[in-house]
């Protein structure tokens, strides 16, 4: 099962999780998503290589999406 | 988002009147640096040679000179290794407060997810989060981040944090710069400040003990070799 979460006060939250066939989770999890990015977060995709991507739009295909909040200079 | 052909981070896209970072930018950085700390040696020694030439008697103004010339130095470079904060250091604790003991156990336990099962003991021992880029191999903290130059000679400090860390576990603060240097590693040293390039074992010494294994790690990554070898203060 694919998760969504974002990191926060509580560690992170959990705000959808979604399988690929079923199809209202899967709309939920987008809308979740879409609602997070319009408050400021940011998504980012860990891979198993290492690497992260950046997406705007939720994979649907990815095991973990995590939503953190941006970085600045100090 | 994609810029010149590769992955960039929001942060840094937002940021467009700085210089995209890069080996060249990053080397002409570490040689103004470099430059600087010559000034401050020459600008300092020189006036206290003078006087001891005019006369002896000027010892301890020239004392003073010398003293100058060795402090300033020593001051930018403590300076730029403590713009990192090893996670769980005492500095964020007074910072940010005790915090919740549940939600740095759920924030930790994704970080070492994150970070793997090779990273996760470097960690818990030093407080920072070892990753390797194609500019340099990278100490991550709760703030701010140190980039070991390959070679293993240079290293470059880096403030940086989370925005608005309100209330966040500080595993979270470590995850959130480990997310974004993987997302695009030269965004995130166009949006970090460099706040001192010199050498490692200057560094080194204005660490706290815990974090120079982690040093050490990438000092041996960055020179091809993998290990995090002993803790022993150089210098």
């Amino acid at each position: 099962m694919a998760r969504l979460i974002r990191l926060d006060r509580t560690g992170h939250t959990t705000l959808a999780e979604w399988t690929e066939g079923d199809l209202v989770s899967r709309e939920s999890a987008v809308k979740a998503f879409r609602r997070e990015l319009d408050q400021g977060m940011l998504a980012s995709v860990p891979r198993a290589d290492g690497s992260a991507e950046v997406v705007r739009e939720l994979p649907l295909d990815a095991d973990l999406v995590v939503l953190r909040r941006p970085i600045a200079g100090g | 988002m994609e810029a010149a052909g590769r992955p960039s981070l929001a942060e840094a896209a937002a940021l467009w009147w700085r210089e995209e970072t890069s080996e060249r930018t990053l080397r002409r950085d570490g040689r103004r640096w470099t430059a600087w700390t010559m000034w401050i040696v020459v600008a300092f020694t020189a006036p206290g040679v003078v006087l001891l030439l005019l006369s002896p008697l000027t010892l301890p103004v020239a004392l003073g000179c010398f003293a100058h010339a060795w402090f300033v130095p020593r001051l930018q470079a403590r300076r730029g290794a403590r713009s990192v904060v090893p996670l769980g250091d005492k500095r964020a604790v007074r910072r940010q407060g005790a915090g919740d003991p549940g939600a740095d156990g759920v924030a930790l336990g994704l970080l070492g997810d994150l970070v793997g099962q090779g990273g996760r003991e470097l960690l818990t021992r030093s407080g920072l989060a070892l990753e390797r880029g194609e500019l340099g191999t990278w100490l991550v903290g709760e703030r701010g981040a140190l980039m070991v130059r390959p070679g293993g000679r240079r290293v470059d400090c880096w403030c940086v944090g989370v925005a608005d860390q309100d209330g966040l576990p500080s595993g979270d603060r470590v995850a959130h710069l480990l997310l974004a240097l993987r997302e695009d590693e030269r965004g995130f040293a166009k949006v970090a400040n460099l706040g001192f390039s010199g050498a490692a074992w200057r560094v080194r010494r204005g660490l706290p003990e815990r974090s120079c294994a982690a040093l050490d790690a990438a000092r041996g990554v960055a020179r091809g070799r993998t290990g995090a070898g002993d803790c022993k203060r150089a210098g």
